[in-house]
């Protein structure tokens, strides 16, 4: 009898897709390493111009800002996310765990334009925020904050908060309460009883959403473009303009090979780094 | 139970900051929808006058339409071939082993991590290469590879709940492989397939960075559309189209919510 049913009719489309999504990666480690014909979309012969030149300070320089800025994004977004998380698992009333559940989760399916249009009508010199500041008389002349490394962050925040805010809270509903409940009947108050308790074992779920955060900026194109205005130089960015304005494909997948292991090395360091704690939080 | 003043504090300012970050969450769309109804076409708040016009002109912009009946066409053939190719794959790395499987998982998860970019570059050139057009195919490629991972994991958990003892009886009673597969897995899979499918549609319909890459002006979708508008006009028509996206997301989403329970598929719920 055979014990595995339909496992080739079950593997073999998704070998296929998988195929595919190999054969595409192969096809920009390729075209990184030849060379760009200026005026044509045939490339040249086998060089390794393309990764040579990315140790320009241009290029340098938008690899550190890309890492600064996922960084930034990922610190603010996990101090945002975790309070409304933390609601979301213990409020006691279901009318408010739904209305936070919809408010943090339904910009997940906005997508990344919506999201970033949004933005730069609060952001922009004649937008919400500046009006309500000349309003008010706080400011005398508008802010810039379109065009600006913070006006992204701040966008870039708002788009990666609804992912964040899922992961904590998966991992704070599965911790068992009853720890909690021993350490508040042996007189310990509610900040030691957090600091002791619920955020160590919450340590998986942090350095999960924290380095999805990492990802999905460094992945991030709408938000650093459209806010960014062109003065806020990223990996992404310089991709889309090399390949679509100057068609130097080769040189834009010699840069998205290099943005890759950087965003896979970052986010393996991350998971190192975190290693002690959750040995801590003896999750592991 | 009695608190002490400390413990009240505490509780209150967590309170107060909840609905802080609550307030920014819903920031930048409650000033979308004021400005959506804003009758000038320059930004302004609070807006002099009122009108609907952006909402009509949402309607009669050509490209919006396109990009929603492209989108659509898309993301239904997306989220469709990677529910059947994904569930399948779920169901054979949960019941078997088999060469290549943690291989072959490794890289159907990947584009969780892989940036957007670099997949959408991958496959161009990769088009380019074998001469396959920029048509709806090519698009669609893309979008199975970004939400497989999605699907085979909400497979997957739906799978990780399911009894086997069903299926044992069924077989013990002499029913064929086939005859289980149909009449016991997949209709107790049902819920599990249905969000996934879901989960993928709203995930295909909104990608936007591979799409740029991967479409042309004949397949764009509604937010390559979207994208290409802000960088040409800036009256208040997204806006107008930003409002009619919130509120039937939210809809579908508080639908979900209360028909399917949207903290069990995305795994928030305590147990």
């Amino acid at each position: 009898m055979n014990t595995r049913p339909f496992l080739g009719w079950f593997v073999s489309p998704a070998g296929l897709v998988a195929v595919g999504l190999i054969a595409a990666m192969l096809a920009v480690f390729q075209y990184s390493v030849r060379a760009y014909v200026p005026g044509s979309l045939e490339v040249g012969g086998f060089t390794w111009a393309n990764f040579e030149a990315m140790l320009r300070p241009l290029y340098a320089l938008a690899f550190w800002n890309t890492v600064l800025l996922c960084f930034e994004t990922a610190v603010f977004t996990l101090l945002l996310a975790y309070p409304l998380a933390y609601a979301l698992t213990r409020t006691t009333s279901s009318a408010l765990r739904s209305f936070i559940l919809i408010v943090s989760v339904t910009p997940l399916f906005l997508g990344e334009v919506v999201r970033t249009y949004s933005w730069m009508i609060v952001l922009g010199n004649n937008g919400f925020l500046n009006s309500l500041l000349l309003k008010t008389g706080l400011i005398e002349r508008p802010l810039q904050m379109m065009f600006t490394p913070g006006g992204v962050v701040a966008a870039l925040v708002h788009v990666t908060m609804p992912i964040m805010v899922i992961m904590l809270a998966a991992a704070l509903s599965h911790i068992d309460r009853n720890y909690e409940k021993a350490a508040e009947s042996l007189g310990a108050g509610p900040i030691r009883i957090f600091m002791t308790i619920t955020l160590p074992l919450s340590m998986p779920g942090i350095v999960a959403g924290f380095s999805t955060a990492f990802a999905w900026t460094f992945s991030a194109f709408a938000t650093p473009q459209l806010i960014g205005g062109g003065r806020v130089a990223t990996v992404s960015t310089l991709i889309y303009q090399l390949g679509f304005s100057s068609f130097n494909f080769p040189f834009a997948a010699s840069l998205s090979i290099i943005g890759l292991a950087l965003s896979l090395a970052v986010i393996a360091l991350l998971k190192k780094a975190a290693s002690p704690l959750e040995r801590m939080a003896g999750t592991t | 139970m009695k608190h002490s003043p400390g413990t009240l504090l505490l509780r209150w300012s967590g309170r107060i900051l909840v609905a802080a970050i609550l307030l920014f969450v819903l920031l930048p769309g409650v000033v979308v929808a004021i400005s959506a109804f804003n009758d000038r076409a320059i930004l302004q708040f609070p807006p002099q006058s009122w009108s609907l016009r952006w909402f009509y002109r949402v309607f009669s912009y050509s490209d919006f339409a396109k990009g929603f009946w492209n989108g659509l066409t898309v993301t239904i053939w997306a989220s469709s071939i990677a529910v059947v190719v994904g569930s399948a794959f779920a169901f054979a790395i949960h019941r078997y082993k088999f060469a290549l499987r943690d291989f072959l998982e490794g890289i159907l998860l990947s584009p969780l991590i892989i940036p957007h970019y670099t997949i959408g570059l991958g496959v161009l050139i990769l088009a380019s290469q074998t001469g396959v057009g920029r048509g709806f195919p090519l698009v669609i490629f893309a979008h199975v590879v970004m939400v497989l991972p999605f699907v085979m994991r909400s497979t997957y958990i739906s799978l990780e709940n399911l009894d086997t003892r069903l299926e044992l009886a069924a077989s013990s009673l002499g029913a064929t492989p086939l005859r289980i597969m149909f009449t016991v897995t997949i209709p107790r899979l049902i819920p599990g397939l249905l969000s996934g499918w879901l989960f993928a549609a709203i995930l295909s319909f909104n990608e936007f960075t591979a799409t740029l890459f991967v479409s042309s002006q004949a397949t764009q979708t509604l937010p390559v559309a979207m994208y290409n508008y802000v960088r040409e006009f800036a009256d208040p028509t997204l806006a107008a189209l930003s409002v009619i996206y919130i509120v039937v997301t939210a809809t579908l989403l508080t639908i979900a919510n209360s028909f399917l329970g949207l903290g069990k598929i995305l795994n928030v719920d305590a147990h």
